[in-house]
């Protein structure tokens, strides 16, 4: 098979795909956490600062979850439309939470009532939370494998999609996200908001580590098959490690106060995580949970190579660019969030 | 009702509800750019409210474009999985391309054109208002060379066989330059400045008809019906380049445009009419042998009619596409009629005291949103039996797990979803134009003060 400095061509879309969605999940990561506490802070001004703090970024961080879908359609067809269509349903009520969060950002502070206000809060907090839970569940879905023949068309009925396990994963995402998120905020607020997002940050990192915990016990024991890689190559433990210490050095750092940084580390901490999921997965994107021989692996499931490689050319030329103006806008609005005529 | 009719549905109505918005989005940021660009060349503040207020009301529009396109993105792999594998290696790449560049490089530049007039310069902030604009207009660009290979396909061949089949590109030029990719990028696009010129008319129209903002209002009127007379001549001849391109390319579509059964016969051309397809027949007003002539130069060759392909490769709602079509084209020529008649009257220096035109416009902002639904209405329900023209039927396309119930609940939650947010929409909408560019009870405003005194003197 034709490779390209070593790798071959649907190796590198796996990578890509992977980058991309572990890059969603540190960049909506933040403000889906950001949104999950959104009902913690009391006061008007509180919520407005919180949601100005994500106001200028939301939506540039959703379009990884954009480019995300496209990656994996142009990159695994197979792989796009066969998860899409067993998880009908849960799918479609993610979209649904995706447009409610959106508009309750949009349309919150087109009014001044009371009510208005309130409903639009609830409607933002508990899509967020949604959210998260769900690419928890879709993850650990994934983790699991899926009743998979030779009929490669396959439903996954809800409440097999709303098994133990994902829903742990489930779970860990969205203290994940609220940790992320807590930081997050604590860099762009000051004063008492500051004080009480200190108490709740240190409160996601139990949480987080807790289930973090949990969940990987729970791996070790009922799906074997998700260590095989690093038993067969310990080196690769070196992985794990990293994370577990990324993690770790977020409590230092925040008690010194050292915000961005250890906003750093939970993104690295984040990234981690997803490496950790590409090495237990790859060759394989879907497990079968019926048969070995009908795992879908990425040389099944990729386009061509010449759609490949064009593909990544484009990459080439839009990552840079993308990054050069992502990093343009998140200079413009660093520091603490002031409001303004122009805020939410 | 079986899944295939509830997919369709579905689909149709997602996306045309998601193409309520983009169109606007596009034209408004062809005129914030023009505002906003006055603005810099000549200091007048008057602009730079123009352009303020206008991307205020785009930041609406683009915000609801984002939300239901995303929907768009993830219904190709809900509901038509034989498809999305099938099309996965031509269509994949026209839509990750859309990605990383339109959509990366329009939501980068939005949060500086929303937050960011008190902290960037000027020029910065200009800069970021082309970089949304361009962003939108290449959004534009890969949805329609993805659809437009399904009208069209080229540069491909097939693998596997049966419903494994599946297209892989060949030459990737020839599958973005696909014989009607270019037509109709641009038909979508002036459509598109269409839609956001007539409702820029429309809003300032009702306030010169109501004495708000007077001054203001005048000045955006006559750029916008600059932007909105050009684009309607375009539209015309861009459009009927298009049809030429059907004629060759999908002849059954365009023998159901014009209701045209019999092969051997020359073709008339109708202006309105109804048909039906039982006898055959169309009854309505027509141009006869006009078809003939548009696409031939002639009265005397016949066009290739319905009745040259089977039963099952042609479309069966012939009337309906006949009817989008014809509603299209007579819009186009409304829209014509209107922008001419304006400039006239400008030319005349009488514009602004016809109050009838001005009411007419202040209606006018519903005919291009219809002639864009109208439009692609024609040209989806013509393309059937066929999701992929002569390759895939869409009864083939759709996903083998879904069930027709879980297609109906979402149906039934998009139709929900949908409601709710068309009535915000409006809601917002009609609130931010009844607030206005700026505050009519700021005494220190200069514009509202030139425009009382204007007020009294005339
Ligand atoms: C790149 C793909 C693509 C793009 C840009 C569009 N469509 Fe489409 N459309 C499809 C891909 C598609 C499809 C997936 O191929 C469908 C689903 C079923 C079918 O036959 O074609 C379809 C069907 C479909 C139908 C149903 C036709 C029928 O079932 O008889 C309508 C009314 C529209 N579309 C309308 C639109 C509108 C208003 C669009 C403008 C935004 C649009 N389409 C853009
Ligand atoms: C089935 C076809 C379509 C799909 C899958 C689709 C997908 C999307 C997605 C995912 C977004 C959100 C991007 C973001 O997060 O910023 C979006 C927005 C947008 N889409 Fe579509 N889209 C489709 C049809 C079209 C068409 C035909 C146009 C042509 C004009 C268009 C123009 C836009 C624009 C300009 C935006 C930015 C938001 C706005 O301006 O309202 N889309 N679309
Ligand atoms: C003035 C005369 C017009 C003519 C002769 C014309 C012609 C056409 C033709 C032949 C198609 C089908 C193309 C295909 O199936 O490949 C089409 C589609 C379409 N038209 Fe028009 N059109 C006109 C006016 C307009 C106007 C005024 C608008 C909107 C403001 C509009 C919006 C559209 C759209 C959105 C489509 C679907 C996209 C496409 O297929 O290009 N048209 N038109």
């Amino acid at each position: 098979m034709e490779t390209f400095i070593g790798i071959d061509y649907p190796t590198w879309w796996f990578l890509i795909v992977g980058a991309v969605f572990s890059g969603y999940a540190v960049l909506d990561g933040f403000d889906f956490g950001a949104g999950a506490w959104h009902l913690f802070f009391k006061k008007e001004k509180s919520r407005r600062i919180a949601l100005n703090a994500i106001g200028p970024v939301w939506d540039g961080n959703e379009v990884w979850l954009v480019i995300g879908g496209g990656a994996l359609f142009a990159g695994f067809p197979v792989v796009y439309a066969t998860i899409l269509s067993a998880m009908y349903i849960p799918f479609m009520l993610f979209l649904m939470f995706i447009i409610l969060r959106a508009i309750s950002i949009e349309f919150r502070s087109k009014e001044k009532m009371l009510w208005w206000r309130k409903m639009w809060d609830v409607t933002y907090s508990v899509s967020s939370i949604m959210l998260a839970l769900m690419l928890g569940i879709v993850l650990g879905n994934v983790l699991q494998g899926f009743p998979l023949t030779e009929n490669e068309e396959l439903s996954v009925p809800l409440l097999h999609v709303l098994n133990p396990f994902s829903l742990l994963v489930g779970a860990t995402t969205l203290a994940l996200f609220m940790m992320h998120g807590a930081i997050y905020l604590t860099m762009k607020t000051e004063g008492r908001l500051f004080a009480k997002l200190t108490i709740l940050l240190k409160r996601a990192i139990i949480a987080f580590v807790v289930l973090f915990s949990i969940s990987t016990i729970y791996t070790l024991i009922y799906i074997p098959h998700l260590s095989d890689k690093f038993k067969e190559f310990p080196a690769l433990f070196i992985v794990p490690l990293m994370a577990i210490l990324s993690i770790a050095n977020i409590p230092r750092l925040t008690s010194k106060r050292k915000y961005f940084a250890a906003f750093l580390f939970s993104a690295l901490a984040i990234c981690l995580l997803f490496i950790i999921v590409a090495i237990e997965l790859y060759p394989v994107i879907l497990f079968s949970t019926i048969d070995p021989q009908y795992h879908i692996t990425i040389y099944d499931a990729s386009s061509s190579i010449k759609t490949l490689k064009i593909m990544l050319t484009f990459a080439a030329i839009g990552v840079p660019l993308i990054a050069s103006y992502t990093f343009f806008v998140y200079r413009t609005f660093r520091g603490v969030v002031k409001l303004d005529e122009t805020s939410y | 009702m079986d899944v295939e009719i509830l997919a369709r549905l579905q689909f149709a109505f997602t996306i045309a509800f998601h193409y309520i918005y983009p169109p606007l989005s596009i034209g408004l940021g062809v005129l914030m750019v023009a505002f906003e660009g006055l603005y810099l060349k000549t200091k007048n503040k008057e602009y730079e409210t123009l352009a303020r207020f206008w991307t205020k009301i785009f930041a609406l529009t683009f915000g609801i474009g984002v939300a239901t396109g995303i929907v768009m993105e993830f219904e190709f792999g809900t509901n038509w999985a034989t498809y999305s594998k099938f099309v996965g290696d031509v269509f994949g790449s026209a839509l990750a391309a859309e990605g990383i560049f339109a959509f990366a490089l329009e939501s980068g530049f939005l949060g500086i054109l929303l937050f960011g007039w008190n902290r960037v310069t000027p020029v910065v902030h200009f800069i970021s208002t082309v970089g949304v604009l361009f962003g939108s207009m290449f959004s534009a660009v890969w949805i329609v060379v993805a659809n437009s290979w399904q009208q069209t396909p080229a540069g491909y061949h097939i693998v596997g066989e049966g419903l494994r089949a599946r297209a892989e590109i060949v030459d990737f030029w020839a599958m973005v330059f696909n014989p009607s990719s270019v037509d109709r990028l641009l038909h979508v696009w002036v459509g598109a400045f269409l839609a956001g010129a007539f409702l820029v008319l429309s809003v300032h129209a009702y306030y010169l008809l109501k004495g708000r903002y007077v001054e203001i209002s005048k000045k955006a009127f006559k750029i916008a019906l600059v932007v909105a007379t050009v684009s309607s001549l375009l539209q015309l001849v861009i459009g009927h380049h298009s049809a030429e391109g059907v004629a060759e390319n999908q002849p059954a579509k365009l023998a159901a445009f014009e209701g045209h059964f019999d092969s051997l016969a020359v073709a008339d051309m109708y202006i309105m009419g109804w048909v039906d397809k039982e006898s055959q027949t169309v009854t309505g007003i027509k141009i006869p042998n006009g078809l003939s002539f548009l696409l031939h130069q002639d009265f005397e060759t016949p066009v290739t009619g319905l009745n040259a392909f089977p039963e099952e490769d042609r479309p069966s709602q012939v009337n309906a596409v006949f009817q989008f079509y014809h509603l299209m084209v007579a819009i186009g020529m409304a829209l014509i009629g209107m922008t001419l008649l304006a400039c006239w009257f400008w030319w005349r220096g009488k514009l602004f005291e016809k109050k009838w035109l001005l009411s007419a416009f202040v209606w006018a902002v519903i005919l291009p949103q219809l002639a864009n639904q109208f439009g692609w209405f024609a040209a989806e329900m013509g393309r059937q039996p066929w999701v992929v023209y002569g390759l895939l039927r869409t009864s083939d396309a759709l996903s083998k797990a879904v069930t027709a119930n879980q297609v109906l609940f979402s149906l039934i939650m998009f139709a929900f979803i949908y409601t709710l947010l068309l009535a915000l929409f409006l809601y917002t909408l009609n609130k931010k134009i009844q607030h206005g560019p700026y505050d009519e009870g700021e005494l220190d405003d200069r514009n509202r003060q030139k425009e009382m005194v204007e007020e009294m003197v005339g």
